[in-house]
């Protein structure tokens, strides 16, 4: 079977975000971005499943600037098959995102679509969602184990412990930080990478407007906590939760 | 403007994580609550209760039981048809229905709001809550996470709401439940306590994890939480996370144990109301955010903030 899965190119998750002081941001720029961790966690995935010979084909897809192809590069590196690059220095919003996939998996017909359960600098936790809804195909969301046979079945990590749900293929999954280690890219498939077929598109090829529907006002900082105080023994600390209420 | 709240629930009781979703309703308009499940009688009765509830509809069949997004989005976007905004909690269950009702409706949904600024703007973190965002919505209709936190509870007391049955739809066929594994706890529930005591891979196994928290969370009424890796070392379950890919969490106090205080780990609690640190790495970022710190060894500290307690 044929697998999609979707990357992202984000700001790297060690680095602190800082704020641009006109407000109308974070501040990019010589900033390291990488793969969202969530994203190379499906790659990995992925890759497992053609490992085990479930999988034929890999194709890789991310949406955003031409940097975005340093991205799908590590994907392929990694062991995906080639690569769809939906250039556009617009800042696509999830649904817009999920419109392109759906339309990117009416070609491509693939029988599984793997993403990140969500990207670590917008927080929305909705691509999946929405692809699987335009899509009309069912969704394991936030799924630490995944097992292919004629269905899907797979364990999604929800708040009181862990579900178990089966899906009819085709279908949509969303991984979670436990479903793999993923593997990282040796040199000669880097070297290999780079002759792997990347296509690149944009998002008018598939008939999508990427126009936002949410206008960002502003950015600021949080509020910043007030300094705290060290205490030095754990008679001191026991006085200060007894003072707070905490303790009787 | 009219809103429709998606009710959590576990098929026994309304959950904490609803009222604090009313609550956010409530500054955009009339809050009605929408209940989908099998045999929920007893939860759309007291989902009327809850004050500042109009309304109530109710969903029920076989189909519904486990709340599968594939069977609920219908119902929901149905129902969109004459409400304004679709508003849910931001918990796995509210998190994995509400982006595909936005898709259905062909709206882009605004997750996690912290505050409500108006009909159409909102706050919300980005950046694992590094950053504060403003934003204006220009769908005309809205669907809408809450950060259940940020939000006072809603009374459970005080409503007096009709329960409407509406159409469960049918079942899509797609997708079947198969089996949930329950993390048993007797403890408070981890997003709810009003304390939490959290230990990190300095604890160096499970048992001793266990060992040393259960005994000082016992003591102070509170939940425990974990690390991403305490987690990943297989401490505790995964469900005790606490960060921007686990739980976020604003109880009353927060103590943090053997924990270094990584950003993704402070996305989930750096609005608790006072956190205490014990590290013994008197640089350690927790520090940075603790309002009380300790530095020593957790081994001698925490059993002897046990006894003292």
């Amino acid at each position: 079977m044929k697998l999609l899965v979707a990357v992202k190119r984000v700001i790297d998750f060690n680095v602190k975000p800082r704020v641009k002081l006109d407000g109308s941001g974070v501040d990019l720029a010589n900033v390291k971005m990488s793969m969202n961790p969530f994203d190379e966690i499906a790659v990995e995935e992925a890759i497992r499943l053609k490992e085990k010979g479930v999988a034929t084909e890999i194709v890789a897809v991310s949406i955003g600037p031409a940097r975005a192809q340093e991205t799908l590069r590590t994907a392929l590196a990694m062991g995906a098959d080639r690569a769809i690059l939906v250039q556009t220095d617009e800042e696509v919003e999830p649904l817009a995102v999920a419109k392109i996939l759906a339309k990117i998996a009416d070609e491509e017909k693939p029988e599984l679509v793997i993403l990140g359960k969500q990207a670590i600098d917008d927080d929305n936790n909705a691509t999946g969602q929405m692809l699987a809804a335009l899509l009309g195909w069912p969704q394991g969301t936030f799924a630490s184990k995944i097992e292919i046979a004629d269905s899907a079945t797979v364990t999604r990590e929800v708040d009181g412990g862990l579900e178990t749900v089966k899906l009819n293929l085709p279908a949509v999954v969303t991984t979670d930080l436990r479903l793999n280690e993923p593997r990282y890219a040796s040199l000669p498939n880097i070297m290999k990478a780079k002759s792997k077929p990347l296509a690149i598109k944009s998002p008018g090829d598939y008939g999508v407007d990427v126009a936002r529907r949410l206008e960002t006002l502003k950015v600021v900082e949080p509020a910043r906590r007030q300094a705290g105080i060290k205490v030095g023994s754990v008679d001191e600390l026991v006085e200060k939760l007894k003072g707070m209420g905490i303790a009787k | 403007m009219s809103v429709l709240v998606l009710v959590e629930h576990d098929g026994k009781a309304v959950k904490d994580a609803t009222l604090a979703t009313v609550t956010a309703a409530a500054q955009l308009g009339e809050v009605h609550a929408l209940v989908v499940g099998n045999n929920t009688d007893a939860v759309a009765a007291e989902a009327g209760k809850v004050a500042g509830v109009a309304k109530v509809y109710a969903a029920n069949s076989p189909a519904l039981e486990h709340q599968l997004a594939e069977a609920v989005a219908p119902i929901a976007a149905k129902l969109m048809e004459s409400h304004d905004a679709f508003v849910a909690p931001a918990t796995t269950t509210g998190k994995n229905i509400a982006p595909r009702v936005a898709a259905l409706l062909d709206v882009m949904q605004i997750t996690d709001i912290l505050s409500v600024e108006g009909p159409d703007t909102f706050t919300r973190p980005i950046y694992a809550g590094n950053a504060i965002a403003t934003v204006k919505s220009k769908d005309a209709k809205k669907v809408i996470t809450v950060r259940t936190t940020a939000f006072e509870k809603a009374a459970r007391e005080g409503g007096s709401a009709s329960v409407e049955q509406v159409d469960a739809g049918g079942d899509p066929g797609t997708s079947s439940f198969v089996s949930l594994d329950a993390s048993e706890s007797e403890r408070p529930e981890l997003t709810s306590a009003k304390v939490i005591v959290s230990g990190g891979r300095a604890f160096g196994s499970s048992e001793q994890f266990h060992g040393l928290l259960d005994p000082l969370a016992d003591k102070l009424g509170a939940a425990v939480g974990a690390s991403r890796a305490a987690v990943d070392a297989g401490y505790a379950p995964n469900d005790y996370q606490v960060g921007q890919t686990g739980k976020i969490v604003a109880p009353q106090v927060y103590v943090a144990i053997g924990i270094s205080g990584a950003i993704q780990h402070l996305a989930g609690m750096k609005d608790s109301k006072v956190i205490v640190a014990i590290n013994k790495d008197e640089d350690a970022p927790i520090f940075q955010v603790a309002d009380i710190g300790l530095v020593g060894d957790l081994f001698k500290i925490v059993p002897e903030l046990t006894e003292k307690l």
